[in-house]
């Protein structure tokens, strides 16, 4: 049963990806991505990631993808400029390099299956309650750094939005 | 560690970036109630800022920790690197508050960003951990994309702003693959277990190659090294011209500060990939730099190329790998600091409202119409070009002796043919000030302010003192390279 819940998510998620990459208009790929990101939440739902899956699905298939959305409404994908013929010539770079990442990726996989992977394991560094105490001892000064990080996006954002007069 | 006991956290180690955090914000917090012709006096309020963080640096020299849970370091290489921003960005806001008044560039937002990307490059310096040194970078990276298009409006600074942003979104991308790469590698972020699981080992993966190669592809366009230096002239060109001095000295000197750090305390055990790495992008640099300055005709855009040479004669220091070439990168950010932030502070007034005059050929006549300006650029442009008795020629001859040191000579070679290429473009400059007659009707500037003079006084004289007295800054930089 697990199994098959593995596999049906994981065809989902790489048949959803190939969508988002090989469909032409850009809201169909945008909603085709939020499918990806879906699937890939279950399986990490499976693994015990229960965290993980949640900002899964909150941060990537709710606030990431709306900003998505967002651009994809304001730049008007039907423009000339982003006609397919334009993105071809790109597709020629993409694919070789797409090519060396999966290498890199299979290369990377029987190292990361000699390791430690039993789910049990990742369960409990995945855990809220993990993250939690990690987030406030170890990770005490990134976490409070980066309140500085959002400050200066947010200050940023404003300064640049303001009307010039 | 798993209690959470606040007490043993080492707050002196951080007291800098937390006064300039919370001068940030309360600059930020007064810009309601200041009128906008008034808001580029609170400049001065971010001086002092500045300067009680550099009181908060100075009491802890000598002191060594590594606290936070292990996430920063508490030394004299921090603290070395701290100051030097530190200075940096004083000097850069007091030129400011002239050029944000005379442009009507009201908002002091301006300075609020400064002080926080400050943030960013003392915690790059202070890092002990590829997280930290990540959150370094972006709030610094934050921060200068928006001053970058702090011309609001303008097509060329709106340019520049986006074209920073977007090659800095993805170079931020190869960093974190590279940290993310390290981490399958080694299982850890810090930079002393890395150190440690690296030197347990004798063979190396291949993607730990791969990771340390991408992490250096996001410093190397951070620092603007060849062949990531490609944004450069049109960020340069486009950004406001303090911002273009940020962005060529203290941007530059985060990166290669975070850099050294790591040459030196994550990766010594595998340093020999790492040497020849920074073989070639140092002469790729240098040899593009130079040659690529040679014909520009904005002053702006030949200041980009050349601060790209600068970049690649500092690749030596860090090239030669060893604590001679350490002290010679530090000190040569000091040297690199003085005569180029007073350049740009000098192209400042000379560019007129609105940066009207920033072309070569501006400066026909300039040397005897302002004769302060004529000469203080004078020496700046000297000691760019690393002739002696300024500093950027002590500066050239430590990193390039480092390197000798090495046995790196052919580097030494290219590095010595570089610098003599740089000299004619910067004395083409002196030749257009001293040797032409301007042509036409020309704007007078404006009055110096108070400020401005200051800092171009200051930029002369540290010019000056490290080109004929190097030594004491040399001890302090010998004691800042004690990891």
């Amino acid at each position: 049963m697990e199994q098959l819940v593995f596999y049906l998510f994981a065809t989902i998620a790489v048949v959803a990806g190939l969508v988002v990459v090989l469909q032409r208009k850009a809201i169909y790929s945008a909603l085709a991505l939020i499918v990806c990101f879906g699937s890939i939440a279950v399986l990490f739902y499976q693994l015990g990631a229960f965290f993980i899956a949640a900002i899964q699905v909150i941060v990537y298939a709710g606030a990431i993808m709306v900003m998505f959305l967002f651009v994809v409404m304001l730049i008007d994908p039907e423009s000339e400029f982003f006609s397919f013929n334009r993105i071809r010539r790109v597709s020629v770079l993409a694919l070789p390099m797409s090519a060396v990442l999966a290498l890199i990726l299979l290369w990377a996989m029987p190292v990361l299956r000699e390791s430690d992977t039993n789910s049990q394991s990742l369960a409990q560094k995945g855990s809220i309650e993990v993250i939690a105490r990690s987030l406030f001892s170890d990770y005490l000064l990134p976490f409070e750094v980066t309140s500085i990080l959002i400050l200066v996006a947010v200050l940023g954002a404003m300064v640049l939005a303001k009307k010039v007069d | 560690m798993n209690s959470l006991d606040f007490q043993m956290l080492n707050y002196s180690a951080l007291s800098p970036e937390i006064i300039l955090s919370v001068a940030g914000i309360l600059l930020m917090l007064l810009i309601p109630f200041v009128k906008r012709e008034k808001q580029a006096k609170l400049g001065y309020l971010s001086l002092v800022g500045i300067a009680a963080a550099m009181v908060a640096v100075i009491a802890q020299w000598g002191q060594s920790d590594l606290t936070f849970f292990d996430m920063v370091f508490q030394d004299n290489f921090a603290n070395f690197a701290k100051l030097l921003f530190l200075f940096a960005v004083a000097a850069i806001i007091a030129t400011s508050i002239q050029y944000l008044e005379r442009d009507s560039l009201y908002k002091a937002e301006y300075f609020s960003l400064l002080l926080f990307a400050t943030v960013g490059m003392c915690l790059m310096a202070a890092s002990a951990d590829l997280i930290m040194t990540f959150l370094g970078i972006e709030i610094l990276s934050i921060a200068t994309y928006v001053l970058a298009g702090y011309r609001l409006g303008e097509q060329k600074s709106t340019e520049s702003a986006v074209k920073y942003f977007l090659l800095g979104a993805f170079s931020t991308g190869f960093l974190l693959y590279g940290i993310a790469f390290i981490y399958g590698a080694t299982g850890s972020t810090k930079y002393l277990e890395i150190a440690q699981s690296l030197g347990n080992q004798t063979e190396y993966p291949v993607y730990l190659l791969i990771g340390l190669g991408l992490i250096f592809v996001g410093f190397g366009f951070k620092a603007a090294l060849a062949p990531f230096h490609v944004w450069t002239p049109d960020v340069y060109e486009g950004a406001p011209i303090p911002i273009t001095a940020h962005l060529a000295v203290a941007s530059k000197a985060a990166a290669l500060i975070a850099l050294l750090r790591i040459l030196f305390q994550v990766v010594p055990s595998i340093s020999s990939g790492w040497v020849e790495l920074l073989w070639i992008s140092a002469v790729l640099t240098m040899l593009v730099g130079n040659i690529a300055a040679l014909t520009q005709s904005n002053i702006k855009r030949m200041l980009a190329y050349s601060s790209i040479a600068h970049a690649g004669y500092l690749l030596v220091g860090l090239a030669a790998n060893n604590d001679f070439g350490a002290q010679g990168v530090l000190f040569y950010l000091l040297a690199y600091a003085f005569m180029n932030l007073g350049a740009f502070a000098i192209i400042q007034i000379i560019g007129r409202q609105n940066e009207e005059t920033v072309e070569i050929k501006d400066y026909a006549g300039v040397g005897f119409q302002h004769p302060f300006l004529g000469l203080a650029l004078s020496v700046f442009l000297v000691s760019l070009a690393g002739i002696p008795l300024t500093a950027g020629f002590t500066g050239k001859l430590f990193l390039f002796s480092a390197a000798v040191q090495s046995g790196m000579y052919w580097l030494v070679v290219i590095a010595v043919i570089a610098s003599a290429i740089g000299i004619y473009y910067y004395l083409r400059v002196l030749i257009y000030m001293y040797m032409r007659d301007a042509e036409g009707e020309i704007k007078p500037v404006d009055r110096l302010s108070m400020a401005t003079r200051i800092v171009i006084v200051v930029m002369v004289l540290g010019t000056i003192y490290l080109g004929i007295l190097p030594g004491s800054i040399l001890k302090l930089a010998s004691e800042a390279i004690n990891f």
